[in-house]
């Protein structure tokens, strides 16, 4: 996804001006004339320098359209791939806790593989077996408290 | 302490045995992801910080250490027998050990990389070990007025050298220093930029994000592939290291030369191995007797930029070690695993904690040597080790990158972040914004608030004290130089080609 100079350009200089509001509204050390505000507030100041800069060398560089998708998005496999590499990680967010780590990993791995086009036979063991072993390293030898969701009662 | 006892000191702290097994099974990791095109060194650091974090100091060390080393080896192998650099450091010269695997010299290829590798580790070891400790002699009588300016050279060099928009990368920068002034972190103690969300008080968390720019954004990447996979060019690998004893013989001014290079360019903060190889196979070409079978499947560049790419590691970790300053995005990541392990970089680094500077020294002499052996037996494996595919390896290490992020806090706040600067990441490669700048902003944001608020107190509003002391002084006049050159340039440029009226 290109994204013509002066759009982004216009994007980040909305945020260093949200960043300068914001930053306006913070207290200041009593007897100091610096405080929490003047860091982001001078950062804030240079991005905004460079996004009007970026935006003058957009409009005076080659003409483009504002935004060119790559020519991925044109093919609808690598446009669901590249959705569901997101998905996977936002179904990780809301639902590993429910299901626990065990279930949701498996499922991530085996709707990946199955679309990425591994062999229908290995889909399966292949992501059991995965992550089993990625809850061994982190839940046994890290002792990090993966979920255990659903399948509670089955912990070791 | 003297040397010998630190030595001694550092000796038992690194030939433990879970040390040992520690470097050899990073070693295996780093040799493996640097073989997979598509995985670079970063990403094999990023991937193992997670589980350093639950390590103590000298092994987390080790074992980035010795995977980053192995893995700018390792990414010759795809570079020789399928055209492909595993790393970018490797993107130098992979045409013409390509070439070589053509004219069925893989093996002198492969092997002048492993062992011009090694050497040219242990050049730049050396160098750390000398530099080091002299330069933190220097760095203690440092006040908050050097270390502003020292950032600031780092930041503005790291804009400057390898990228090819000055004005995307400042920004890329800049918006690294933003991300570092979430939290409570600061001047003040105020929570700042986090939304009323309890989990920003205390900051982005440095893995989760490193581990989103540099992993997931190269998943990202591969999914939408749509170039076909390359063909391994299948056939058996001889002896690697005959012939390395004559080509040693025959080119010690080109392994000199390529270890000088790459361990100062490493020293340079922004610019790694990778331009460390550019720049050194470049040079070869330029002094070499037989320049023009350059391209053709010379091994000369091979040998130097080889060299020069793996020196470039220890060269990058004087500045790290010595101010806190990383060379290069693998240092960054370093850098950030020193602080969470208490080690935080520094000149008291070397009073406080001089036992553990000399085990990383010896960590890198070790990581070297292994390097031989283990690199050796990649070669063997090499053909199988890319019939790997990609499209088993890259989900799980989806999932290893979500148990990684989640690990770190235990909760799965770190994998929101994981995702969100991925897509970040992805988003900022394809416009040509380079992502290392941003990281290198996030890491020295703090020291460089610390040190810019400490120094506008003392300086009560007048700007001349941040010139006042002598190194102060010369290090702002260097980076003013630095700072202000492309702009004096450009006019130049501007006044001279402008048309007389």
């Amino acid at each position: 996804m290109r994204i013509h100079d002066a759009l982004s350009g216009l994007l980040l200089a909305l945020l260093a001006v949200a960043i300068l509001v914001t930053v306006s509204q913070y207290p200041p050390i009593p007897g100091q004339n610096v405080g929490p505000s003047a860091f982001p507030g001078v950062v804030a100041i240079l991005l905004l320098g460079c996004s009007l800069l970026l935006i003058w060398r957009g409009i005076r560089g080659e003409r483009m359209p504002l935004v060119v998708m790559g020519a991925w998005t044109r093919s609808t496999r690598h446009a669901i791939n590249f959705l569901l590499v997101i998905a996977s990680l936002l179904f990780y967010i809301f639902c590993s806790e429910f299901f626990g780590f065990i279930i949701t990993g498996t499922l991530i791995l085996a709707i990946l593989f199955y679309v990425l086009g591994v062999r229908p036979v290995l889909i399966l063991p292949v992501a059991i077996v995965s992550t089993l072993v990625i809850h061994l390293i982190f839940y046994k030898f890290l002792r990090v408290p993966l979920p255990w969701g659903l399948l509670q009662g089955l912990h070791w | 302490m003297d040397l010998l006892t630190l030595t001694a000191a550092a000796t038992k702290l690194v030939f433990d045995p879970y040390v040992l097994l520690v470097m050899v099974g990073s070693a295996a990791f780093g040799l493996f992801v640097g073989a997979i095109p598509g995985l670079t060194a970063t990403m094999a650091t990023a991937l193992l910080v997670p589980i350093t974090f639950f390590m103590p100091p000298v092994p987390a060390v080790a074992a980035i250490v010795t995977a980053t080393a192995m893995a700018i080896f390792s990414g010759d192998i795809p570079g020789a027998l399928l055209r492909i650099p595993g790393t970018p450091a490797s993107a130098a010269y992979t045409d013409e050990a390509y070439q070589m695997t053509l004219k069925g010299q893989s093996e002198l290829a492969l092997g002048a990389g492993l062992v011009f590798s090694a050497i040219g580790g242990l050049f730049g070891t050396a160098v750390l070990i000398a530099a080091a400790p002299a330069l933190a002699e220097i760095a203690l009588k440092f006040s908050s007025f050097e270390y502003f300016w020292l950032v600031i050279l780092g930041l503005s060099a790291a804009v400057f050298i390898g990228s090819n928009s000055v004005l995307k990368a400042v920004i890329s920068l800049l918006i690294g220093l933003l991300v570092a002034s979430v939290g409570l972190d600061n001047p003040g103690g105020y929570p700042r930029f986090t939304f009323g969300n309890t989990e920003l008080m205390g900051g982005i968390s440095m893995i989760p994000m490193m581990v989103g720019m540099f992993a997931i954004s190269e998943i990202l990447r591969f999914v939408v592939n749509i170039d076909p996979p390359a063909r391994v060019l299948v056939q058996r690998l001889g002896n690697v290291f005959a012939g390395m004893w004559a080509l040693t013989k025959k080119y010690p001014v080109q392994i000199l030369r390529g270890s000088v290079l790459g361990t100062a360019v490493g020293i340079m903060p922004g610019a790694g191995a990778d331009m460390a190889s550019w720049m050194s196979y470049a040079l070869s070409k330029k002094f070499s007797k037989e320049s023009e079978k350059f391209g053709t499947g010379h091994v000369e560049g091979i040998v130097e930029s080889g060299a020069a790419n793996n020196s470039a590691l220890g060269g990058a970790w004087i500045p790290a070690m010595v101010f806190g300053i990383p060379g290069d995005s693998i240092t960054a990541i370093a850098i950030g695993v020193l602080y969470l392990k208490g080690l935080n970089p520094g000149p008291t680094l070397f009073l406080n904690h001089p036992e553990n500077v000399y085990a990383i020294f010896l960590v890198f002499i070790v990581a070297n040597i292994i390097m031989i052996p283990l690199g050796w037996m990649t070669i063997r494996l090499a053909t199988n080790i890319l019939r790997v595919p990609g499209n088993i390896l890259m989900p799980i290490i989806l999932l290893f990158c979500a148990v990684g992020a989640f690990a770190i806090n235990n909760t799965v706040f770190g994998v929101t972040i994981t995702l969100i600067f991925g897509l970040l990441a992805y988003v900022m490669e394809e416009n040509g914004f380079p992502v290392a700048p941003a990281i290198l902003g996030v890491v020295l944001g703090t020291m460089l608030e610390e040190n810019f608020v400490t120094s506008m107190i003392k300086a009560d509003g007048n700007p001349l004290v941040f010139f006042e002391r002598p190194i102060a002084a010369g290090l702002g006049a260097l980076t003013c130089v630095i700072l202000f050159w492309p702009l004096a340039s450009w006019l130049v440029r501007r006044l001279r080609t402008r048309p007389a009226y």
